[in-house]
């Protein structure tokens, strides 16, 4: 991780000072050792970016603003920045995904964006290294295989491949489909390891009988405190008002008078991204409550995959989701009616 | 102080049930909430948090206000029936505890919420010490011992042993109820552990977080420190913070409509959403920065101003361990304040 990081400020640097990008969006560091921040970086702020094990989140999303320097969340009385030049991404392959899904539906401007492809071996999940009792953190560090935790009660160890995210468990691969540069070539970087089967969860709901599988979401979605921060974080999540924020639709942001909403809420939302989701797990990362909400949007892609052929939503900017795209031999839709019967 | 062995524990809870709602942290969907006792609850004593504070107990995620029933021309509103049902809120910790004192000043001042003081009325709440806090804990900061709570009643768990003391008349009257199931005991074990978490206290990362600037420096000052746009520049305008956190007070009410009359009901909002506070000619918070900044004033500026210098945080730690983008108040204070930690 040290390696790279060394490799990815050099680059950074090259591709400032050759005026190529003007900034870049990276992390940085919060108050312990795990707790990282999104950042833009220019040139003379580059002392506090940081690269580590815990640089997991999906940043795709964060360029929809940082692009066009139209910060969604600048003060209206901040001075107008200056005519920028491109903004550097930082593409793990997995983000590359929502990369291209972003540019596909026209809500990212590839032409601002200067997009480095770099290596990744799985990122940590702190609240892995915490479910195992772990608590007092101060310090964590990685080698190979694995994670040394200081702690203020003493010290601890737990192989990488227990606490690594969920969505690496599942890796989609170490190759990048998307970025005008790759900071090493995808044949050089390391091999990743698939622990886990991506749609063995999703199976396990569908062995269910309907009331184990409604008992499940139950208790699952009862958790949910309307935090928003599933939409938030979500990169297929980019409607400038999202209908649950207008004050006119009857619906809103917040809890309603039984949770009926509430789970309603997410299944709203895994229609909305049913075909554009590229799987990223951003909403179950995020979820204060950690609601398994990433199982509705692979059920999702799970069908999809079995009425229309395998699809992967982001593999290129370019592609039509079968959802948004006609075919004749296209499943009829009584064949929901006809699965709803078994 | 009293005492019960931790393997009898259930004859405590069944001793508390014959009188009164038992509210404690149960693991549901693998999280940890206040929920209601019953024998298949899976009770989590050992749980350092829940994730919903203790507030959801007097001031409820969401609550009904009344109701109208339109039949043709007449309409019939009923009230919600305000708690009126004794109950006991076991488990709180010394943070979520103090967080009480700071919502009665803002709920039960003038004019009264008589839904938050009817839960407050009959509410019995019993602390639960630390004994393992973590790196995410700055209690301290607000004068809180995490080793001697407040609440009507303290209790301690040293090894297999639950200890349990009245503070206040509501804590006596219900150990008074409860004095069949517990032994007599000496304060030995509670003062042992206290002094040994004390010196874990003392080796917390964020100990000596100083928030002197907030009340030393005029409200207009840090409310035009440039400082606010680079600390929300990576706020998701989520409402994880407001939802965890055990001070924060705002809701909202709202109709639904059942296609044959209406629910009032309010439900906890906040101050990170775009709708937040909107009227008739629109909202007065129109970018991010603008509403982040106003969950840190208030936090930190408004609410020690007009509280004689009591923040409106209790250092829990839930937004530290929350928060989807690592933003929080010790970020905050330390960027502004240059507080030491």
């Amino acid at each position: 991780m040290r390696e790279i990081k060394e490799l990815l400020v050099q680059k950074i640097n090259e591709l400032m000072d050759n005026g190529t990008v003007d900034r870049v969006v990276g992390w940085k560091a919060g108050e312990f050792c795990y707790d990282v921040s999104p950042a833009v970086f220019t040139k003379d702020e580059m002392g506090e970016f940081l690269y580590n094990g815990f640089c997991g989140a999906n940043q795709s999303k964060f360029l929809v603003g940082a692009a066009t320097m139209d910060i969604p969340f600048r003060a209206p009385n901040a001075p107008e920045p200056p005519a920028p030049k491109k903004v550097l991404a930082l593409l793990k392959p997995c983000d590359c995904y929502s990369y291209n899904q972003l540019i596909n539906e026209h809500r990212l401007d590839a032409s601002k964006v200067y997009a480095l492809g770099i290596p990744c071996t799985g990122m940590i999940d702190i609240n892995k290294i915490k479910a195992k009792g772990i608590v007092g953190i101060t310090g964590i560090e990685e080698k190979g295989d694995i994670v040394k935790v200081k702690t203020i009660y003493g010290d601890e160890e737990c192989k990488k491949s227990e606490v690594i995210l969920e969505r690496c468990t599942v890796c989609k691969g170490k190759k990048h489909v998307a970025g005008d540069e790759l900071l090493i070539p995808d044949e050089e970087a390391p091999e990743v390891e698939v622990s886990a089967d991506r749609m063995a969860e999703v199976a396990k709901l569908e062995a269910m009988t309907e009331a184990e599988r409604f008992e499940f979401w139950r208790s699952q979605l009862s958790k949910c405190i309307r935090c928003n921060a599933c939409r938030n974080a979500c990169p297929a999540c980019t409607c400038r008002t999202c209908v649950f924020d207008n004050p006119n639709s009857g619906v809103a942001a917040k809890v309603n008078t039984n949770d009926f909403e509430e789970n309603m809420f997410h299944i709203i939302r895994a229609f909305h991204v049913a075909g554009r989701c590229t799987d990223c797990g951003e909403c179950s990362r995020v979820c204060p409550q950690n609601i398994p909400l990433h199982l509705l949007n692979r059920k999702f892609i799970k069908d999809i995959n079995e009425f229309y052929g395998e699809y992967q939503s982001g593999e290129t900017a370019e592609s039509r989701g079968p959802l948004i795209s006609y075919t004749k031999e296209d499943c009829e839709p009584s064949i929901v009616l006809e699965r709803g019967n078994n | 102080m009293f005492k019960i062995a931790l393997s009898d524990i259930t004859r405590l809870y069944d001793a508390i049930t014959a009188s009164a709602e038992l509210y404690l942290p149960v693991e549901k969907g693998g999280e940890v909430e206040f929920g209601p006792y019953s024998e298949s609850a899976l009770v989590r004593l050992d749980a350092l948090q829940t994730v919903k504070s203790a507030k959801d107990m007097f001031f409820p995620f969401q609550e009904d206000m009344m109701k109208f029933h339109m039949e043709g021309k007449n309409i019939s509103v009923e009230a919600a029936a305000r708690k009126d049902k004794d109950f006991v809120v076991f488990g709180v910790r010394a943070c979520d505890a103090r967080s009480f004192s700071i919502l009665d000043k803002v709920f039960l001042a003038e004019p009264v919420d008589t839904y938050y003081q009817a839960r407050r009325e009959h509410g019995t709440v019993v602390s639960l010490a630390c004994h393992r806090p973590e790196e995410t804990c700055f209690c301290q900061t607000f004068g809180i011992d995490a080793t001697n709570p407040e609440g009507d009643v303290a209790a301690w768990i040293v090894d297999d042993v639950l200890y349990w003391e009245a503070r206040t008349e509501k804590g006596e009257k219900l150990t008074k109820k409860l004095e069949s199931v517990f032994d007599t005991a000496d304060t030995s074990s509670v003062e042992k552990q206290q002094a040994d978490v004390k010196k874990i206290l003392n080796k917390l990362p964020l100990k000596e977080l100083d928030l002197t600037y907030f009340t030393s420096h005029p409200e207009l000052e840090i409310f035009k420190r440039s400082e606010w746009n680079e600390l929300s520049s990576h706020c998701l305008g989520c409402g994880t913070c407001t939802f965890v956190c055990p001070t924060c007070q705002c809701y909202d009410v709202r109709d639904y409509d059942t296609g044959h009359g209406i629910e009032r009901y309010r439900c906890w909002d906040s101050c990170m959403y775009r709708d937040f506070t909107m009227m008739a000619h629109g909202t007065n918070r129109k970018s991010q920065v603008e509403r982040f900044r106003q969950r840190f004033m208030h936090k930190l500026v408004y609410n020690p101003l007009r509280n004689n210098g009591e923040f409106s945080c209790v250092g829990c730690g839930r937004c530290l361990k929350k928060c989807p983008n690592s933003l929080n108040i010790v970020k905050v204070a330390k960027t502004l304040g240059g507080g030491q930690a």
